[in-house]
């Protein structure tokens, strides 16, 4: 199978792979990046466990391919917090107990950090619209939407 | 006396809590070795088939593919499987553990070969390569028709193929056909209840390896440690040879209960001696891994004219599926909780399970107790309904209170606070306002259901579990604990008792879970056990090297050890706090003469025999959990969809030792088993329809409704600072008061899940009619 050369800046570093045209950028994270915060939950699209930033906005990894991913800027969980400096909202998840198993929890953090740069007084029910995509089995989501409404402007 | 707690009770972040937020938590599938390998197993293509020959010449002949493993390459293929109790309990109740089928198929999707090869687009070429020749056979798929004489029988082995009669259990108190002739009103339903799957996120993974003392040493998730066991007698191992350095789970509910990857992986790396990793796709996870039992329930009701219920007989059928796995611990729950939580002189319970060729059932958060929960509940809001009562007054009026004995005439030690959370959940709801008639076009209804499970396993296992500690010079604990954490808090938990004990921050009580060969055995992370367990295995444990530790400390102090108290990372007077040696002190002087700074304490639930399943009597688990939902529902009468708007919930916790864990719990159960509504896994004759998530609909954060939790905190249960369990009790009595809300709403009862829109469109034409 031919390859293809790709550059992606990740977490602000600039990468170079080599990737088949049918890997998908899930896998080259996971994979080739080791970084594995980035989850498999289904691989069709229909979870948002592997939710990534693509250029500051919430994509599924495990639906672009790699070659996509080409001369982009991709933030993964790992990338979020500066060392032990955490964003606001990850704080928030610890802070109101929204994270159980955790697994949904990477896609779940870049999902409302992504909402909260687009808009950062979101209503309850904006926020659970922002999120309708993001599975989570554990918390019944409560949790969760009030860790991002105290991080809106207004609760500041 | 809560007063007194320094984090008992406060809603403390958990200790993994910033590794997953920043996503450096490792789970099953995040690991990678040198030349591991890639695990796939080839599975049935019917739900019910005769393996004539297994070809796998093909298949290995494929370069870079290193081991195809079939049923007679195990060494032990069948076993009974003991589900990590500690006693062989015998009496029907250990399954039958297969690895690979042989002989009969007995479910679609049951694993046939494994492969492991260089890489995952191999081992999966190699699989189709495999050929099987199947003799294709009828099948049988309605757990009744399974029951029949002259049905299909589903297995090919010993002690099972006979009939499909996995087990029958029977409960009779007082005289029912004497209640039913003498009553003013009766109720009589059938009620179906459909298959669940966990949706955890995280499907079911690993990798294992053999380590270089000849260990077959693997991380796999899972919810119980202790199947190092089974595998190990599969293999033809010594237990000791045998081990899961186990990594934290990405959801379990019951679904991680049951081998999953594990002796799969062990018997491949064993065969390669090479690391091996299989992950399982959704699909597949959809497909063949065990699902919550589909039962059929038969209720007839007697009451008075004022509502007393004077009898309750059930008739209850099982689907266990293709195999029988745990079916006879959930019959059990099934069984005994069917009266539902009330006070009823004359019971009579039947029920029976059955194999069928549908994908095995076994544990789901709830285990069988939701199935019974549902039942009941809707029984008691037709009852209401009849006699023109309110779904509340009923249940006031029939509800257990301290003292009064269950159906097997075991009367719960623990506190009972139905009464309390009924009138608090109910009432909380119609404080949000009185209940309009429509809103937004949609038909408003209001419901509530009430549901008692147990936390703790069925006492005849005779339940224990173990907590090891050992005191750092520095003053910091290590704290080690075989407790597998499936994100309910389960090792937290244990941190924030020990450092309260010895009123050190719990920042320095350090946590190592889950391995074999380093951890004591907890047990299991099921049955809604681990912080009643291994919180009190805990609370054991700290308690000896604390009395240790006050001894040293009075010396220090000149004072007598009744009078010292530990806080604040001191040990000091409790009448004179300013007289006070630093904790780290006292255990550099206890090191210094020799005294052991280490613990490993075991705490044993009550033991009791196993019932006799033709009458059951006694004691059958340690103590309940109570639970109230009061519910409001929006259903489109046009389109018969329905959204959930508001729940208030109310449970006695005993004790919330972590209020954001207990609070997550609570919530937590009460959507997914919002989903046990709506929730369809399309089986069709042993074929699985719903194969992504995109046709098994899980509720998401728009779904989801308002929910308040009040938590009730009587002090009245058998945990540690008289905590209850919650894990599973959270999940009870909300499915069912949705649908008496969706009667309340539009004046229809489906007494069959999963209520579809169709479903509920058709039923509410009908009675327009
Ligand atoms: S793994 Fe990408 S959406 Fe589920
Ligand atoms: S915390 Fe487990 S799936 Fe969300």
């Amino acid at each position: 199978m031919t390859k293809h050369e790709i550059e992606i800046t990740v977490n602000g570093r600039k990468r170079r792979l080599t990737v088949k045209p049918n890997d998908l950028l899930l896998n080259v994270i996971r994979e080739d990046l080791v970084l594995t915060g980035t989850k498999y939950g289904c691989g069709i699209g229909e979870c948002a466990a592997c939710t990534v930033l693509m250029e500051g906005k919430p994509v599924l990894a495990c639906m672009i391919l790699a070659v996509a991913a080409h001369g982009k800027n991709i933030t993964t969980i790992e990338g979020l917090a500066d060392g032990d400096k955490l964003v606001p909202v990850q704080q928030a998840f610890i802070d109101h107990g929204a994270i159980q198993c955790g697994f949904c929890t990477p896609g779940m953090v870049l999902t409302s950090h992504a909402l909260l740069n687009e808009n950062p007084d979101p209503s309850e029910e904006e926020i659970r619209d922002y999120l309708r995509g993001n599975y989570c089995r554990c918390t019944g989501y409560t949790a969760i939407v009030k860790a991002v409404q105290s991080c809106a402007k207004k609760n500041q | 006396m809560s007063a007194m707690f320094k984090l008992v009770g406060k809603p403390a972040p958990r200790h993994d809590a910033w590794a997953k937020a920043k996503g450096d938590q490792l789970y099953s599938d995040d690991f990678t070795m040198p030349g591991m390998l890639y695990g796939k197993a080839l599975r049935s293509k019917y739900p019910a088939a005769i393996i004539k020959s297994i070809d796998t010449s093909k298949a290995k002949a494929l370069p870079g593919v290193h081991a195809v493993l079939t049923a007679k390459d195990v060494p032990m293929n069948v076993e009974i499987s003991k589900f990590g109790q500690m006693k062989d309990v015998g009496g029907g109740f250990e399954g039958l553990y297969k690895v690979l089928a042989d002989g009969k198929v007995r479910f679609k999707g049951e694993a046939i070969a494994l492969v492991a090869a260089e890489t995952e687009e191999l081992a999966e070429e190699a699989c189709r390569l495999i050929e099987v020749d199947y003799e294709v056979q009828p099948g049988v798929f309605d757990p009744e028709e399974a029951l029949k004489p002259g049905a299909y029988i589903v297995s090919s082995d010993e002690g099972e193929n006979e009939s499909n009669l996995i087990m029958e259990s029977h409960i009779n108190k007082g005289d029912v056909e004497k209640a039913f002739a003498e009553a003013d009103v009766i109720v009589e339903n059938e009620y179906r209840v459909p298959p669940v799957d966990h949706a955890y996120l995280e499907t079911e993974g690993g990798v294992a390896w053999v380590d270089d003392n000849g260990v077959i040493t693997m991380r796999v998730g899972t919810q119980v440690l202790e199947h190092y066991r089974t595998i190990a007698k599969v293999m033809g191992l010594p237990q000791n040879k045998v081990r899961n350095m186990s990594v934290p789970m990405g959801g379990g509910f019951g679904g991680k209960e049951d081998i999953t990857v594990e002796t799969f992986l062990c018997l491949l790396a064993n065969a390669t001696k090479r690391p091996v990793k299989m992950v399982w796709s959704r699909e597949e996870s959809l497909e063949v891994h065990s699902k919550r039992h589909p039962e059929i329930l038969r209720y007839k009701t007697a009451a008075t004219k004022d509502g007393k219920i004077t009898a309750q007989k059930v008739e209850i059928i099982m689907d266990g599926g293709g195999y029988k796995l745990l079916t006879g611990w959930v019959q059990m729950y099934s069984t005994v909780n069917a009266p539902g939580c009330y006070n009823i002189p004359n019971v009579k319970v039947d029920s029976y399970s059955a194999l069928t060729n549908n994908t095995p059932s076994s544990a789901n958060r709830g285990f069988g107790c939701c199935q019974a929960n549902f039942a009941s509940e809707l029984q008691m809001d037709e009852l209401a309904a009849k006699l023109g009562m309110s779904p509340l007054e009923i249940r006031l009026k029939n509800c257990l209170r301290n003292g009064d004995e269950i159906c097997t005439g075991f009367i719960p030690q623990g506190h009972i606070a139905l009464e309390e959370i009924a009138k608090k959940a109910w009432e909380g709801l119609e404080a949000t306002g009185p209940k309009p008639d429509y809103v937004d076009g949609k038909k408003i209804g209001r419901g509530l259901a009430i549901g008692m499970m147990s936390y703790g396993r069925l006492t005849f296992m005779h339940d224990s579990s173990r907590v090891g500690l050992r005191i750092e010079l520095d003053g910091s604990v290590t704290l080690r604990a075989g407790v597998p954490d499936l994100g309910g808090g389960q090792a937290s938990v244990l941190c924030q008792i020990v450092a309260e004990e010895l009123g050190i921050p719990m920042e320095k009580v350090h946590p190592y879970i889950m391995d074999t060969h380093l951890t004591p055995l907890c047990g299991t992370t099921t049955a809604t056990r681990q912080l009643y367990m291994s919180g009190n295995a805990a609370l054991v444990t700290v308690k000896v090297l604390k009395e240790r530790i006050i001894k040293k400390a009075a010396e220090m102090l000149d004072a007598k050890p009744e009078e010292v108290q530990l806080i604040n990372e001191k040990a000091c007077l409790i009448n004179n706090p300013l007289k006070s040696v630093p904790f780290v002190q006292v255990v550099g002087a206890l090191s210094n003469d020799g005294v052991e700074l280490f613990h490993e304490g075991q705490f044993n639930a009550p033991f009791t025999d196993v019932p006799n399943l033709h009458d059951m009597k006694g004691r059958i688990w340690p103590d309940f959990t109570y639970s109230a939902h009061a519910v409001e529902v929006a259903v489109d009468e046009e389109t018969g969809k329905f959204e959930v708007r508001k729940v208030v919930l109310c449970y006695d916790v005993g004790k919330a030792i972590n209020k954001n864990s207990c609070e997550g719990q609570l919530e937590g159960g009460c959507v997914y088993n919002q989903g046990y509504v709506t929730e369809n896994m399309g089986w069709e004759n042993g074929i699985t329809k719903a194969r992504s998530f995109a046709e098994y609909l899980i509720p998401t954060a728009v779904d989801a409704p308002e929910i308040e939790t009040i938590m009730v905190e009587s002090g009245g249960g058998l945990g540690p600072y008289g905590a209850k369990g919650v894990g599973e009790p959270a999940d009870n009595s909300i499915a069912p008061a949705i649908v008496n809300a969706i009667y309340d709403a539009v004046g229809v009862r489906l007494k069959e899940m999963p209520v579809t829109p169709e479903k509920l469109l058709k039923a509410i034409q009908e009675k327009n009619k």
